[in-house]
């Protein structure tokens, strides 16, 4: 156990080490991807080096995770919820390398930079989730953002795609805009941007200043629009759907993790004493967000919308465990995070696979009769189904995510029984087109003129059986998940 | 009501550069014509230049000339230039009835907003001491005053913004150059077909 004195660089740099490793690391790569013709076998060479660096960079966040350090002051933190948080995102970046090498070899899209761009949004979102002053927030909200603009729009031979991005990077600038303003307005009233020393002054003089009542709305505002909170979720189905699907699948959790790991810090660092203020804010984004999300999720036909509305209902189950505050929010988040990448990833290696060259089959009624064709592959899409559905037993440790975001906000200082009681109505509403999926699969007769098998890269096969696999087991034996979120937890510091 | 502490001079200077900027942004959302509302914009900037230099913020008046009035007035003037949006009338649909309301909309809020910040008390210990910013111009100069925070308390911002800068340029790059060079035409037309 050791305490790093943040105002001493050489400490601010051990204390950065995994992101900073990440980042070296990934400029070299990018150097090398640089360094002469582009082909298959670079890309899947520069992909496979990316998925040795996220193990590597794992396994120094596993380091500090059992060294246990601490932090004085500063703009960092270093508490179990950063490290557990850290493992989450680079898991979800690991996976998504690995479904684009085959992605990108099957629509011949030769550029490796898509992979260092990965690893370089992926150094964003972990300074993001580290940050104890906004002014690092909003960088790392940044890195992350600019990388995922550009990776929305990697296929250039898309014209949805290049819809899509534009659509994310003009949208995605003006939500930046709200986020900076709220940052300027709460340094307005504060005079920090500090975490720490905000919390201590909003404690001391109440929430009574105009400006930082306007800042935490703008605030809200901000975050909202990145992890695609109702009414600020207009840009996610049209970016889902025209971006490359590895890449949606790592829009969907990695991004929206982070953005939702930094909102809880910002949220129990530096306003928990002005509860009174937000709460009935966030109440009702969390609320209109479940409800909206689940009834237009209903509506889709596309299964890449579908699961994009699917996603914005779950950032809204993810608003509960930032309302339910202390502990028991954190370590509920970060549970349901973990089931919600497995789960994601799962089901969007499956629509890769089967939507073929060109994307061409991204319809839910194109699934039908995948049962005799596929068994293996229908089997495990139902088990991404049920999880993300939260399903008991066969949806694994889908269920055990929502059981404990309910257990939190029912256990929590003011009990959310009104929003539990949305949060299960609304998970039974989405069990429509969740299910819907495993009945045009298990169901229905092949519909498909084609039926011919599409090739299912290795790496992509090695990510459905893995998260199928980690989905069951871990729904019979979720201690260790259970055990590792309980103790990773936001450590403020003492004021 | 000349405040006894400002000099006639300095108020005299300040709604100068004030009104200027104030006429300049009135002309430059009023003009039809995408080159005149640019320019009228690069007025705005130069008067808002002389109102920060006003304000003892050298650097950052200086900055803003070359930042905001040169380099991306100019990218501004080369992106009309190149679309040729010079003709009022191809633009016009662009400032629809909806545009103009949510803009004025949008205007009064930010009104308002100014209107609570000012009526907001400002906690006496984080005023600046008058002359304060004066003894420090001449102790460390323009420069030493942005600089020294910068290196030494925001290092860590400072090395995540030139990420971040990296990051733009090679995103810029892999969107921006010539694409398919590696793909055969057989294969095109198949993908297409």
């Amino acid at each position: 156990m050791r305490t790093f004195d943040l105002s001493i660089p050489l400490d601010l740099t051990a204390a950065l080490a995994p992101d900073i490793s990440l980042m070296l690391g990934a400029m070299v790569l990018l150097l090398w991807a640089a360094w002469g013709r582009e082909s298959i076998a670079r890309q899947r060479a520069v992909g496979a080096a990316s998925m040795l660096l996220c193990a590597l960079v794992a396994g120094m966040v596993l380091f500090f995770m059992w060294t246990d350090s601490t932090v004085g002051p500063g703009p960092v933190a270093m508490d179990g919820f950063r490290w557990t948080a850290d493992l989450i995102l680079l898991l979800a970046t690991f996976a998504t390398i690995a479904l684009s090498m085959d992605y990108n070899e099957r629509e011949r899209i030769t550029s490796a930079e898509s992979h260092v761009l990965l690893l370089l949004a992926t150094s964003g979102m972990m300074v993001l989730v580290s940050a104890r002053d906004l002014i690092i927030v909003f960088l790392g909200i940044e890195i992350m953002s600019v990388a995922v603009y550009v990776l929305a729009g990697m296929n250039r031979r898309s014209d949805r795609a290049a819809e899509g991005s534009l659509k994310y990077f003009l949208l995605g600038a003006f939500s930046t805009c709200f986020l900076l303003y709220g940052i300027a307005l709460v340094y307005g009233a504060t005079g920090t941007t500090n975490l720490t020393e905000i919390g201590g002054r909003v404690a001391a003089a109440g929430a009574t200043n105009p400006l930082l009542l306007i800042g935490m709305a703008l605030l809200v505002v901000g975050f909202g629009f990145k992890v695609a909170a109702v009414p600020f979720h207009m840009w996610a189905p049209d970016v889902y759907e025209g971006a490359p699907t590895p890449i949606t699948a790592y829009m969907a959790a990695a991004v929206k993790a982070a953005a939702f790991a930094s909102f809880l810090r910002v949220w129990m660092e530096a306003f928990p004493d002005v509860f009174v203020q937000w709460h009935y804010a966030l109440w009702w984004l969390a609320a209109v967000t479940m409800v909206a999300g689940n009834l237009i999720a209903l509506a889709q036909k596309n299964i890449k919308r579908m699961l994009a509305y699917s996603s914005i209902a779950h950032a809204g189950y993810i608003l509960v465990a930032v309302l339910a505050r202390g502990n028991l929010g954190s370590s509920a988040f970060l549970f349901y995070a973990f089931a919600y990448t497995l789960a994601t990833f799962g089901a969007f290696a499956v629509v890769v696979v089967l939507s073929g060259r060109g994307d061409r089959y991204l319809r839910i009624d194109d699934y039908a009769g995948l049962w005799t064709v596929r068994p293996w592959l229908a089997g495990s899409m139902a088990v991404f189904m049920l999880a993300l559905l939260g399903f008991p037993i066969f949806g694994g440790i889908g269920f055990f995510a929502k059981w404990y975001m309910l257990q939190a906000a029912l256990d929590s200082i003011t009990p959310l029984a009104r929003l539990s009681v949305i949060l299960v109505l609304t998970s039974v509403v989405s069990a429509g087109y969740y299910l819907y999926v495993v009945m045009v699969m298990f169901m229905r007769p092949v519909s498909r003129p084609d039926s011919d098998p599409q090739p299912v890269g290795r790496l992509t096969r090695w990510v459905i059986a893995a998260a199928a696999v980690l989905i069951l087991a871990f729904g019979i034996f979720p201690d260790p998940v259970v055990r590792l979120t309980r103790s990773s937890v936001i450590v403020p510091i003492d004021r | 009501m000349t405040d006894p502490a400002y000099p006639l001079f300095y108020t005299f200077h300040f709604y100068l550069f004030g009104v200027i900027a104030l006429a300049s942004a009135l002309a430059f959302v009023t003009r039809k014509s995408p080159v005149a509302a640019a320019l009228w914009l690069v007025n705005v900037m130069f008067a808002l230049a002389a109102l920060y230099v006003m304000l003892d913020a050298h650097f950052i008046a200086a900055i803003q000339v070359l930042v905001y009035a040169g380099a991306i007035m100019v990218v501004f003037l080369f992106v009309i230039m190149l679309l040729n949006l010079g003709h009022p009338s191809e633009i016009a649909d662009a400032r629809g009835k909806w545009g103009k309301m949510a803009a004025g909309v949008l205007g009064l809020i930010l009104l308002a907003e100014i209107a609570v910040v000012s009526g907001t008390r400002v906690r006496p210990e984080w005023v600046v001491p008058r002359g304060e910013m004066n003894r420090l111009l001449a102790e460390k100069g323009a420069i030493g005053v942005v600089a020294d925070p910068l290196f030494t308390r925001y290092l860590l911002a400072f090395e995540l913004t030139s990420i971040l800068l990296l990051i733009a340029i090679v995103g810029a790059v892999a969107l921006g150059r010539r694409s398919d060079h590696t793909t055969d035409p057989a294969e095109e037309s198949a993908h297409a077909g």
